[in-house]
């Protein structure tokens, strides 16, 4: 199976950390990944913000880029979904290959067959259920699975999980208020938990919730799922 | 009308708002929930409720046509409106013509739409609400701010100051007991209903085999107008029509489990036309098309006709629930009111413009929406109509275009990390970034950024031949642990 790793051009940019702990937990489960270099983004912002011309060219790029590979694997729920849900919309040739992307939990859980990573990480975590993975992509519990087989977790509820952190891209830009009013309580129902780890399998929420929890000095900080199923007691993340 | 996020900065801020619709809205979600739960064939229903709604919109022009016959047969009387000022004339002449100078209202969102009250005022008609939450909007002097609970942003103590300020009957001493309140209402609008001789109501399912018109309510109100008056005169969107009886089944199923989380309303009037010695004398059926059938003519945005106002989407949307209803400017607030409006309105005001963009796109509206209104890929599609109709934001449209450059070539996004990855001392020294420049103030107004890490992965990869060459791939390459990640106490 030739998989390819699709990181996002979030990730790729600001989250690298999250690109090589999804190299090391594949690698460590005996699958390699190939980076194509020719990647760049899925296209969502620009769709989401109506720039639906734009949008359409990372769509064929995306296309040419991963049409070769049996499976592609992202840390993002949101790009997953963008993928799966406009690409054909917007390049009907592209649904194909729509359907062989797949966010890394349900690459892990459905393709690869595993919920026992062999994963450690000994530190009090919460999960919070990003919008996207929860009702495009509808990932289920595949991400709270993995995480009760990590050794040493102490995972706790998010109260309220479901409810939108209030990024929403170039929303939290364009509604300023109403989005940092619905991060603020956010942090307040993280900070109820007492963990003082948060994860999510999109850093682009996290991104939003973590500025958030940094300017209050909260002490939680933000970590991707990646990450931790990454860690193992050798080399903790 | 100021745009969206304007108005919603007032209301944000409030924290007396904020703590009556987060009360309100987070107690019928779960009811509503667990209404729904109670059906194992939910997913049926919804289903059907949306197939015999395009049916019904896919061939509009026939249901119409056998409306009209059929209500004609019956003894009433139908008239068309293109729009809001044509069905305003219409109620009015109609109205005159009894040579009334009041009329009583059952809750009716078309007429809301019309600015009906005001148009009839002008004319010298006074117009009651006899819906509670619609008169306390009356009396407080003040605009709806939910499609089913009209005043759902106020308390108990505003309303009894409302009452004993407005209500000229109201008792000495009212409380602010919800008993009391109701009785107070009670005794006021029992008057009305027995003085008035003309009604106007609004419509929720027109039966287009039967000439029959259907209205759910929770209080009994709406009933003492359909049945008292001399003359009731409906007004209703197109849209309305279901094909036959069967098919009401499947709304009166849909409908009170999404908006009240009730099994069932307690009250469901039938009428059709009109029958000597019961009910009203002269009946009257206006038609209003005030833009839908420009909304039909769109492929994606015309799935909003199916909307049975039912409010769920609101109770579930954590952008309503903390913008309040006013802020979306139309009679239809929340999801339903983003995508509904712009399409009813056309996209050239400030804030019908504002409307598809106020949103997380977060899907709760879509997955609670009975009749399944893809309320997010209207609003995606709306916002590429709101970038296409003109350079409204030309920073953001420049920003895009930008961004769009770098990001369809792999060559010059490698650049612009390259580039970040220099200026991470200068932009945050810290490793975070506590103001950003321009529009993308923002974001730092209440959020750090994070800054750019020492290296993207994509030059990690190249540099250690996808981390091959380096013994451990991670911290290595960055010096002080930031990747952009939050790590707090620095
Ligand atoms: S859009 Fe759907 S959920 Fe919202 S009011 Fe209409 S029918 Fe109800």
């Amino acid at each position: 199976m030739r998989v390819a790793l699709f990181l996002t051009c979030v990730n790729d940019t600001m989250y690298p950390e999250t690109g090589k702990a999804m190299v090391r937990l594949l690698r460590r489960l005996g699958h390699d990944v190939e980076f194509p270099a020719g990647q760049t983004c899925c296209g969502q912002m620009h769709l989401n913000t109506g720039y639906r011309t734009q949008a359409k060219h990372l769509v064929k790029g995306f296309a040419e880029t991963f049409g070769g590979y049996d499976a592609v694997v992202t840390p993002s729920a949101s790009c997953a979904a963008m993928i799966r849900d406009w690409h054909p919309r917007l390049a009907p040739r592209t649904s194909g290959l729509a359907s062989r992307v797949h966010e890394l939990t349900e690459f892990l859980v459905d393709v690869l067959g595993v919920t026992d990573v062999g994963a450690y990480y000994p530190h009090r975590v919460t999960y919070h259920p990003t919008c996207h993975s929860l009702r495009m992509l509808h990932v289920g519990d595949r991400p709270l699975r993995l995480l009760k087989e990590v050794r040493g977790i102490d995972l706790v509820d998010l109260p309220d999980a479901a409810e939108c952190c209030g990024f929403g891209g170039t929303f939290a830009l364009k509604n300023a208020e109403v989005s940092a009013a619905m991060c603020a309580d956010k942090v307040a129902a993280v900070r109820e938990t007492g963990a003082g780890t948060l994860c999510a399998a999109d850093n682009s929420c996290l991104m939003h919730i973590g500025g958030a929890l940094t300017r209050t000095r909260a002490g939680v900080r933000t970590v991707h799922l990646a990450e931790i199923l990454a860690s193992t007691e050798e080399a903790p993340a | 009308m100021p745009a969206f996020p304007d108005a919603a900065r007032e209301a944000v801020a409030d924290t007396r708002l904020r703590g009556n619709l987060a009360h309100a809205t987070g107690t019928i979600r779960e009811r509503r929930a667990a209404a729904v739960a109670e059906l194992d064939d939910w997913d049926a229903l919804r289903e059907s409720g949306k197939q015999i709604k395009d049916h019904v919109l896919a061939n509009l022009g026939h249901y119409l046509r056998r409306l009209e016959e059929k209500v004609t047969e019956a003894g009433g009387t139908v008239h068309w409106a293109r729009d809001a000022a044509e069905a305003n004339r219409i109620v009015a002449d109609l109205v005159k013509a009894t040579g009334e100078s009041e009329v009583v209202k059952v809750k009716s969102m078309a007429t809301q739409e019309t600015g009906l009250n005001e148009a009839l005022a002008e004319e010298g008609i006074a117009a009651y609400e006899t819906d509670l939450a619609e008169l306390i909007v009356q009396l407080g002097h003040d605009r709806p701010s939910h499609i089913l609970v009209p005043a759902i942003h106020r308390n108990r103590s505003d309303i009894r100051d409302i009452f004993r300020r407005e209500m000229p009957d109201a008792p000495e001493g009212l409380t602010d007991a919800p008993a009391d309140l109701a009785e107070a209402a009670r005794r006021h609008l029992r008057a009305k209903f027995l003085s008035a001789k003309v009604a106007v109501s609004g419509v929720n399912f027109a039966v287009a085999d039967t000439g029959t018109l259907v209205v759910l309510e929770s209080e009994g109100n709406g009933r003492m107008c359909l049945t008292l008056p001399e003359t009731l005169i409906s007004v209703m969107g197109v849209e309305k029509i279901v094909p036959s009886m069967r098919d009401l089944e499947v709304f009166l199923q849909l409908l009170p489990r999404s908006s009240t989380a009730e099994r069932m309303n307690p009250y469901t009037s039938t009428w059709t036309g009109v029958h000597p010695g019961d009910g009203p004398r002269d009946f009257h059926l206006v038609l209003l098309d005030n833009g839908r059938t420009e909304t039909l003519a769109d492929e994606v945005g015309r799935q909003a006709l199916r909307c049975i106002r039912c409010s769920a989407c609101l109770n579930v949307c954590p952008v309503y629930e903390r913008a309040g209803g006013h802020a979306y400017g139309s009679p239809y607030p929340g999801p339903i009111g983003a995508i509904l409006s712009p399409q009813i309105r056309g996209i050239g005001s400030d804030v019908d413009a504002s409307l598809p963009y106020a949103s997380s796109l977060c899907g709760a509206c879509f997955e609670a929406c009975p009749v399944a209104i893809d309320i997010p890929e209207v609003l995606v599609h709306l916002r590429a109509r709101a970038v296409e109709d003109g350079p409204r934001h030309p920073v953001e449209r420049a920003a895009m275009t930008a961004a769009g450059w770098t990001l369809r070539s792999p060559a010059r996004l490698a650049l612009a990390q390259r580039l970040a990855s220099a200026s991470r001392r200068i932009v945050a020294p810290r490793g975070r970034i506590r103001r950003l420049p321009g529009p993308l103030n923002a974001w730092t107004e209440t959020r750090d950024a994070p800054a750019p890490p020492a290296e993207s992965f994509r030059a990690w990869w190249a540099r250690t031949d996808g981390g091959r060459t380096e013994p451990r791939a991670p911290e290595d390459g960055t010096d002080d642990g930031t990747d952009g990640r939050t790590e707090e106490g620095q």
